[in-house]
């Protein structure tokens, strides 16, 4: 005896959603990557145009004042380890994406932390969305974003901050949550509305944990930048993506030092900015 | 007699924690005990109909062990604990039955709060910590750092504004929280152990400050602790938990002359009877005393037969004016006692504790004389009745 049990067709229903929202959307969509695809371009090309000493040299100065002389003099020879390399425009264009990416990711990944610190029902519907976000295989969501956004950068930033932004949204709920029961309490004894309280003492209380989180998500950001150089984005990934075509090993490696090299930089300064500021608020 | 008007009144609270706490209210409220709607409903009873008055510019001390209920019963009247039956009023307002944005505002400015474990922010310098009150008020920067600043050298940490709570001692700290609830000027101080998490040096500088503070600020305190040593250092009544109800209120004298139960025997059994029991509990009437116009003669007399130490003498108005011992009036003869007189300031107030009578007694003649507040003689204590007056405590209490 066989029972014919019918194979539930998810695959099916997945486009007919796909194809719904692409008809419905994708003119918007489209229009806004046409704005986001240039500024992307131009500031790109503007950086590339520049003469690649001076752009070190600024990003040195930058890292300085933000952190230590040590990891800004670290900043200024792995980049100018990469101009040598010859891979200087792929690095920019990772660049890039990669803190456009993270801005967008922090803009809409910080409120929806907060809001999910707030309200306990909004935090059980916005769980599962991040579990499910950070499982799911990143390449899934270079797939959709091609209707949507078109091939390159722009679908490449849209995949990332999906992948992305998961760490922002749970480290900034937990740094509110975590603030010490007993300084709520206080906050409340003084007479605080909700909102002053959130600014004036969980917020600022759980920037080191928020930090925490934005340095996770560029770390996200850069290694989803690299994938998503199978749908056009261009940068090392795209060295890294051609070596793979051309089965040029020595190639490869190299593209991928340099994504190394560019990740060590990132984690760097945005771990100091991290931990400084932890520090900060232990001595004053 | 003009009693005034209580700056808060507390009646028949109850604090039931737990979700079955509407289904555990009617069973508490038909008489049963604490055990019994906890087994019945699985309900926590916090607190069970607790009334007590705190008078304008009084310190009340809220004891009891932990567990007792005194930090709930100090949350539900700013409800910081949302109180599940009863009243908190304070003056005319029903705090109880306030919205949420009244509430707010009676906060901002009735009540100033100080915590056991500081609860300073930690990302704000002192300054900024003392302010918060005002900030959330609304107050412009400008007022509030003024005002700040002077509740900030009330506390006697100047120099230390643009400090970071990190960098204070537990008991510097503990200035910043007072600072912080004063800078207000509420009306209200409410201070949850505000002095437990400190050395006990610090913890009796501090006590004795507050007390002083309060002399010149008026504030009415509602003041929880533990300890029964405290509760006398501050000098007010004092309201005895257990198990979330008032087991007994009023002094400590009170306590230890009419202990309510067992309960309150045993919690005032290690008591500091110096401390507590005041000139006033241990005098007795004085067996020699004669106005100052008398003989020395005439007193040697009395004084002989009367077995006490010195005679005591009086102005025409009854009040206490010195003493004379036997030899100056065997060696005087027919001279007024008022010219004989030694040991003016042989007295102690009636409410003065046996402290300081002991210290009087120390440096006298053997006997010194309580006075009213006129300076009216109304008895002596030799030191024999102040080693009675101890005795007799230790019987009692060790029963």
């Amino acid at each position: 005896m066989e029972f014919e049990i019918p194979r539930i067709p998810l695959a099916e229903w997945c486009d007919i959603a796909l194809d719904w929202a692409t008809e419905h959307f994708s003119g918007v969509t489209r229009a806004m990557s046409a704005v986001i695809g240039t500024a992307i371009e131009t500031t790109t090309d503007f950086l590339v145009g520049l003469p690649p000493w001076l752009v070190i040299l600024a990003c040195g100065l930058l890292v300085w004042r933000l952190t230590t002389w040590r990891i800004a003099l670290g900043t200024v020879l792995g980049f100018a380890f990469l101009w040598n390399l010859e891979l200087w425009r792929a690095t920019l264009q990772s660049l890039v994406l990669v803190l456009v990416s993270t801005a967008f990711a922090l803009a809409i990944g910080i409120p929806i932390g907060i809001a999910a610190a707030l309200s306990r029902r909004f935090w059980r519907i916005v769980g599962p969305g991040l579990d499910m976000m950070q499982t799911m295989p990143s390449f899934v969501y270079l797939i959709p974003a091609i209707p949507f956004f078109g091939l390159g950068a722009v679908s490449a930033c849209f995949a990332t901050i999906v992948f992305a932004m998961p760490p922002t949204i749970r480290l900034t709920a937990l740094g509110i949550l975590q603030t010490p029961p007993e300084l709520v309490e206080a906050a409340d004894a003084f007479g605080s509305s909700r909102w002053q309280k959130l600014f004036k003492i969980q917020l600022p209380l759980a920037i080191p944990t928020i930090m925490a989180g934005v340095n996770q998500t560029i770390m996200l950001a850069l290694s989803m930048v690299v994938i998503a150089a199978m749908i056009g984005a261009g940068g090392l990934g795209g060295e890294v993506w051609r070596a793979i075509q051309r089965l040029e090993a020595g190639q490869g490696f190299q593209a991928g030092i340099a994504i190394v090299v560019l990740a060590v930089i990132l984690d760097r300064i945005t771990q100091h900015i991290a931990h400084h500021m932890r520090r900060d608020r232990q001595q004053g | 007699m003009s009693e005034k008007k209580p700056r808060i009144r507390v009646r028949g609270l109850t604090k039931i924690f737990g979700d079955e706490q509407h289904a555990a209210l009617p069973l508490l409220q038909a008489g049963k005990n604490r055990d019994e709607v906890q087994k019945a409903t699985g309900a926590v009873i916090g607190l069970q109909d607790v009334s007590f008055d705190v008078a304008e510019g009084e310190i009340l001390v809220v004891m009891g062990l932990s567990g007792s209920g005194k930090s709930t019963c100090l949350r539900c009247i700013n409800r910081l604990i949302e109180p599940t039956a009863g009243s908190v009023h304070i003056d005319d307002t029903d705090v109880t039955a306030l919205g949420e944005r009244d509430l707010m505002e009676l906060r901002r400015t009735r009540f100033g709060m100080v915590f056991q474990q500081f609860a300073l922010f930690p990302h704000r310098t002192i300054l900024r910590n003392v302010e918060y009150g005002l900030e959330v008020q609304g107050v412009p920067q400008a007022a509030r750092r003024d005002k700040a600043m002077a509740a900030i050298e009330t506390v006697g940490l100047k120099g230390w504004d643009q400090h970071f709570p990190s960098q204070l001692s537990g008991g510097m700290q503990q200035r910043a929280g007072l600072a912080r609830a004063l800078a207000l000027d509420p009306d209200v101080l409410l201070m949850d152990e505000a002095f437990s998490a400190l050395d006990p040096l610090i913890r009796r500088d501090m006590q004795q400050e507050l007390v002083a503070l309060q002399k010149r600020l008026k504030k009415t305190i509602v003041f929880v602790s533990h300890d029964l040593d405290e509760a006398i250092a501050l000098g007010g009544r004092i309201v005895l938990m257990k198990d979330g109800r008032v087991v007994q209120q009023g002094t400590a004298a009170d306590f230890l002359a009419n202990p309510a139960d067992e309960y309150v025997r045993r919690f005032v059994e290690h008591i500091d009877v110096l401390g507590v029991v005041t000139a006033g509990d241990a005098m007795r009437p004085p067996m020699a005393v004669r106005p100052w116009q008398s003989s020395a003669a005439e007193a040697l007399e009395i004084l002989t037969q009367s077995g006490e130490p010195v005679m005591t003498v009086v102005c025409e108005l009854g009040r206490f004016q010195g003493t004379v011992d036997a030899d100056t009036l065997r060696r005087a003869g027919a001279t007024e006692l008022r010219l004989l007189l030694s040991d003016r300031d042989a007295s102690v107030p009636r409410g003065a504790t046996l402290n300081e009578a002991v210290a009087r007694l120390a440096s006298g003649r053997g006997e010194i004389a309580v006075t009213g507040p006129d300076g009216a003689l109304l008895g002596v204590i030799a030191n024999a009745d102040l080693i009675a007056a101890l005795a007799r405590r230790r019987v009692e209490t060790a029963h």
